[in-house]
């Protein structure tokens, strides 16, 4: 495939009739929240736009990022959306290794600079550089040369976007996020552990169509983001009318009723999977009984336990509560027994004032 | 300190220093109370101060018609804003779990639109509370300073909680761990301020009660 071709060009050689690249478009749009109206424009840009020449990077990651967005099993058009982006650099997905792939990087760099997509997944260490290297570039090194060419940054997983496991605290390589370290790209975030695969492919839709699309303040589309896995959540009712499970097997539980109680950061965590679900649309943790990780959202790993409701105490209050009530008799007592004695002190320094007194004084 | 670790402190340490300092000073004020005793009355008694005491307890819960005449929409007002409060704070799902983590007892909750409208009429009572303590020239001119900062701590959590509850403007784990913090604030000065009154009330009814009852008059 060259370059030069459009995604339209390229999407007919591969048999997409026009009904399914409309159809991608339509389902494009209500992904994005766009008005059906906007399906047209979406389709005309699309069909113009040139196989943008993607960079992946992968740092301290699990390939889980990228597991979730090749295996997405039936071949859908995100698919050959994927297969029509120039993925001229992904170390774990590339034949190539050691210096022929850091030579395809370079040379994709050199000619596109200034208008590739950098795809970075996994945290950047900073504690050593030797904690991760890449034919023995260190992460940090390769991120600061491959974001100076790049149109535009997408963090894939909570790792680039936040730190992710690594980060978790005590932090032993010194992870970062993409944003702690790159302030003058347009860094879209693309959080989950992993991300959903429709997701990605819809940001990468919308940066083909519309450029940068609009951004909370953790840099998260808002069109996947916008929304809290609650507000979306299909057990919510059960919430709304106080019914929870108890423990993963009781009754409760059994019944489909809310998870709240076993920790779900549903309340919490913006993210697309109570609408998009995975799989195909199958399901999510939520509708397989199991609480919402809060994946998304940065610093979940420390976020005080996964099966600990956000709202309760993290450490031992019982026992707070018993050493209080102790200290407070003690120190009640103590006290008390101060007070009488100033009690019965002022009684006994009393002095009775007669009518011979006040006789005396007048 | 990201959302997380502010969260994390919140619940944490900052809890365990409220907590202590809650259950401390309220144990120690009871005791100085108790332990002070009164007077012995040396007459002799026409009636059983304990039977009046236990009785007053009761009865002063109900207002008789000539307080209600008098001051009706104070009584009204601190009704509506205490039992809002009750409501908010011991039948919410969320709360229950603290309780029950902490104490290791929990019962049903209200559903959660319940307990949202609650909060809503109890701010509404809370207001109209401190104009009617503005306005009214009486109650302005007994106003202290702490009278305004023990409603301003009173009121903070419940709207902490409301704007937490429905995720209004800032990250959810913020708003959450503000919310916990205002609660906190409360918790330490609950002890050394007026708001001690929740666990001071009943004693303070049953000396009222049992010197009536000791003389064999009814209060």
């Amino acid at each position: 495939m060259k370059n030069d071709q459009t995604l339209g060009e390229i999407l007919r050689q591969q048999g997409i009739s026009r009904r399914g690249f409309l159809k991608f478009c339509v389902a494009t749009a209500s992904l994005l929240a766009l008005p059906p109206g906007m399906v047209p424009a979406i389709a005309a840009a699309l069909e113009k736009a040139r196989r943008p020449s993607v960079i992946w990077l992968s740092f301290q990651e699990c390939t889980g990022c990228t597991e979730s967005l090749t295996r997405s099993d039936a071949a859908s058009i995100e698919d050959l959306i994927f297969n029509t982006i120039s993925l001229d650099y992904h170390h774990t997905l590339q034949a190539a290794s050691g210096t022929g792939a850091e030579d395809a990087r370079e040379s994709a760099m050199k000619e596109n600079w200034g208008k590739y997509v950098l795809v970075v997944d996994g945290s950047i260490p900073t504690g050593n550089p030797g904690y991760s290297t890449i034919a023995g570039i260190s992460n940090v090194e390769m991120l600061m040369e491959a974001a100076a060419g790049a149109a535009a940054i997408v963090a894939v997983g909570s790792c680039a976007s936040f730190g992710g496991i690594p980060h978790a605290s005590p932090n032993p390589t010194g992870a970062v996020s993409v944003t702690d370290l790159i302030s003058d790209k347009p860094i879209v975030n693309v959080p989950g552990c992993p991300p959903i695969p429709v997701v990605i492919a819809g940001v990468l839709t919308h940066f083909l169509t519309f450029g940068i699309p609009e951004l909370d303040e953790l840099h998260r589309p808002l069109a996947f983001y916008g929304k809290s896995i609650h507000d979306r959540c299909y057990r919510r009712p059960f919430y709304d009318k106080g019914l929870f499970a108890e423990s993963f097997d009781d009754e409760g539980a059994k019944k489909g009723w809310c998870l709240y109680k076993l920790g779900c950061k549903g309340p919490t965590t913006y993210n697309a999977c109570a609408t998009t679900k995975w799989n195909q649309g199958t399901s999510f943790p939520i509708q397989s009984g199991h609480p919402c990780l809060g994946c998304s959202q940065p610093d979940f790993w420390d976020a005080g336990g996964f099966y600990h409701a956000l709202s309760i105490p993290t450490e031992d209050t019982a026992r707070t509560v018993l050493y209080g009530a102790a200290t407070g008799v003690a120190a009640g007592l103590a006290l008390g027994g101060l007070n009488r004695a100033r009690k019965a002190h002022a009684a006994r320094k009393h002095e009775k004032v007669t009518i011979n007194d006040l006789e005396k004084g007048g | 300190m990201t959302e997380t670790e502010f969260l994390l402190w919140v619940r944490g340490p900052a809890f365990q220093i409220a907590t202590a300092i809650f259950v401390v000073g309220i144990i120690v004020r009871i005791l100085e109370i108790l332990i002070l005793g009164r007077k012995p009355n040396l007459a002799e008694a026409r009636g059983s101060a304990v039977a009046g005491g236990f009785r007053t307890i009761i009865t002063r819960t109900w207002p008789d018609s000539g307080t209600f005449k008098r001051s009706g929409f104070t009584l009204i007002a601190g009704y509506v804003f205490h039992t809002g409060l009750f409501v908010t704070i011991l039948l919410f799902a969320p709360h229950i779990l603290v309780i029950d983590e902490v104490l290791g007892i929990g019962w049903p909750a209200l559903p959660t639109p319940v307990v949202d409208a609650t909060a809503v009429i109890t701010i509404i009572a809370l207001v109209v509370v401190l104009l009617h303590r503005i306005k009214d020239p009486v109650l302005r001119f007994l106003s202290r300073f702490q009278d305004y900062f023990v409603w301003f701590l009173t009121i903070l959590p419940v709207i902490t909680g409301y704007v937490a509850f429905h995720r209004i403007g800032l990250p959810p784990p913020t708003l959450i761990a503000i919310h916990i913090l205002s609660v906190e604030l409360l918790m330490i000065a609950f002890p050394f301020t007026k708001l001690a009154h929740a666990f001071t009330l009943f004693i303070s009814r049953w000396y009222n009660g049992a010197i009536a009852g000791y003389r064999g008059v009814n209060s």
